[in-house]
């Protein structure tokens, strides 16, 4: 990112032959073209959200969201999201060591496999697991003969999510640690590390903040999903809701205030999100690679 | 990748001092399995075992061909909206330097980062007849809300990132001097920005075009709030399987999400095609 670059030339930019840029009447509109249009499909809707959860007033927000049946939606949403991410991370450097460190056959099919998940609708990655574990479903006999649940409960919602959130973290590292190559590795291991001290004192370090980057974009989505959890959750208020099923509920019982008070936590998060993203872009760009975009 | 050893016969992998190959590819491999493969290959058998003439009459009942259209129409034109304008989005982006442009940039990222519901009832509140965009719509005829016009909406938000995320970096990467070359060989700016430029950005226009459609053929969040999900009307495929498994009509889901992912995979297939042809001839 060379940003406080082109800040500093800026007003050399400007007085650049017309064959490079174009005239400033045509900047002008391209310009007024991108605000309208950012500003209606993006800065509206953030808006909106906030302006709505606290039409009632500030008593009401903080009343809707300490609501019972609320409160158990946050603490699923983050139960949820405590477990589906740490699995994707492992498995994300998981396949990132053997994909990156290694040449072997297979390995592109490999990878395109890895983002399938990215191309399914999330209300067929709910689907699957209805047919895999649901009363109809292949499994479903075998796991009500052993009381095992996992449809409609915290299980078949964790699955979903991590169905949907899988390629966040792999796809950060593979590319990154592609790049950085094996040297640093085969320098630790000559010195006398063994194979984990070289992941944890030269790999890890290398790629800490690509990692990061993985998770945070994981995390959002993991605790923002909606389609996937939907389908296997079974709307069980106080028990199977997680924050974006409770703001549907809400809103179709025509609360839209307390939909939008929990909707608001949701785009809070969202922001925090973005913030940290752009962050780590500019302080470590080079280190999170030219990963950037889904 | 890496230069072959000439002589070493077939081998899985290459020789490496690097420890660990065995444990993190049985392990990726095993969770891939467990938690993608296995899940998917069962959709796969169970529309299998549908038979022929089972599957051919969910495909082609009317409602399912219907909501199919619907997915598959409304995420072409929305995706085609945003190659428009994430395209001028990304060039402003890139090329102009203006206060506020970093947090224009990070807010371009906003869909990937809203839950889908929150964009979704975010979205009907302001398209709604007495929302802030819909009040200065509805006297005009334009009803946007709880028609497919909505969903086309919903669409555009979700799908702008992909587009924009993918020009964006390409657009960075160009050599102003060819530029200053086309100029100083007579070309006008308009010239320039559709016979230099433009094929140049072609590629990365049609992923782009192609990530947005893939995801709004699949989305289920943002839209249904807005769409008023009328059969025949505003209801796209994902919520028709919905409404099947709701009725424990797990053969009608299977079978819809099946010609989904068929259709979905041939389409993409295609524009990779389309893909690979533009840039062989505008490399």
């Amino acid at each position: 990112m060379a940003d406080p670059e082109i800040k500093s030339y800026a007003p050399h930019h400007e007085s650049q032959s017309p064959a490079v840029t174009e005239s400033r009447t045509a900047r002008t509109v391209l310009m007024i073209v991108t605000f309208a249009f950012l500003g209606i499909f993006l800065l509206l809707p953030l808006i909106i959200v906030f302006k709505e959860a606290f039409a009632k007033g500030i008593e009401a927000y903080t009343q809707a969201l300490s609501e019972p049946d609320t409160r158990s939606a946050i603490r699923l949403t983050l139960l949820v999201a405590a477990i589906s991410v740490p699995l994707n991370v492992t498995f994300g450097i998981s396949a990132a060591w053997a994909i990156a460190k290694f040449e072997f056959k297979g390995k592109a099919f490999l990878t395109t496999l890895i983002d399938l998940p990215f191309s399914v609708s999330p209300v067929i990655s709910g689907l699957v697991y209805v047919l895999l574990f649901g009363a109809q479903g292949l499994l479903g006999a075998w796991l009500k003969a052993h009381g095992i649940v996992i449809l409609f409960a915290v299980p078949g919602i964790v699955l979903a999510t991590v169905f949907v959130t899988f390629p966040f973290v792999a796809r950060e590292l593979i590319p990154l640690m592609q790049e950085q190559g094996n040297g640093d590795e085969e320098a630790a291991l000559s010195l006398g590390a063994n194979g984990w001290q070289a992941f944890w004192y030269v790999t890890l370090p290398n790629v800490k903040w690509g990692l990061l980057y993985g998770v945070l974009l994981c995390n959002a989505r993991a605790m923002g999903e909606f389609g996937a959890v939907s389908v296997v959750s079974g709307h069980i208020r106080g028990l199977t809701n997680t924050m974006p099923l409770h703001v549907e509920i809400l809103y179709n019982e025509y609360n839209a205030a307390a939909a939008f008070a929990v909707a608001s936590l949701l785009a809070g998060l969202a922001l925090v999100t973005l913030v940290l993203k752009t962050l780590l872009e500019m302080r470590y760009g080079a280190e999170i690679a030219a990963t950037r975009g889904h | 990748m890496t230069t072959a050893p000439a002589k070493a016969g077939w081998r899985f992998r290459q020789p490496s001092v690097i420890p660990g190959f065995g444990l993190t590819l049985g392990f990726s491999l095993a969770y891939l399995t467990l938690i993608i493969l296995i899940p998917l290959s069962g959709l796969i058998w169970r529309s299998a075992a549908l038979g022929w003439t089972d599957f051919w009459a969910i495909v082609t009942d009317r409602r399912t061909i219907n909501a199919l259209e619907i997915s598959f129409g409304t995420a072409f034109i929305a995706a085609a909206v945003n190659v428009v304008f994430g395209t001028i989005v990304a060039w402003v982006l890139v090329r102009y330097s203006f206060p506020g442009r970093r947090i224009a940039d990070a807010m371009v990222d906003l869909p990937f980062a809203l839950p889908t519901a929150v964009a979704g009832i975010a979205l009907t509140t302001l398209y709604a007849p007495n929302g802030w965009i819909g009040s200065l719509l509805t006297p005009l005829g334009i009803k946007v809300a709880y028609t497919p016009l909505g969903i086309v909406i919903a669409l555009v938000f979700i799908g702008l990132p992909f587009v924009v995320r993918t020009v964006q970096p390409i657009m960075e990467e160009i050599d102003k001097e060819v530029e200053e070359v086309a100029a100083t060989l007579g070309a006008n700016r308009f010239q320039i920005i559709s016979r230099v430029l433009l094929p140049g950005l072609a590629p990365a226009i049609v992923t782009g075009f192609a990530l947005a459609f893939a995801r709004g053929v699949g989305e289920y969040g943002s839209v249904i709030f807005i769409a008023g999900n009328l059969p025949f009307k505003s209801e796209i495929a994902p919520l028709l399987i919905v409404i099947r498994l709701e009725e424990y009509n797990y053969a009608a889901a299977t079978a819809i999400a099946a010609i989904m992912l068929a259709l979905s995979f041939v389409m993409l297939l295609v524009i990779n095609l389309v893909q690979t042809w533009s840039r062989k001839r505008y490399g």
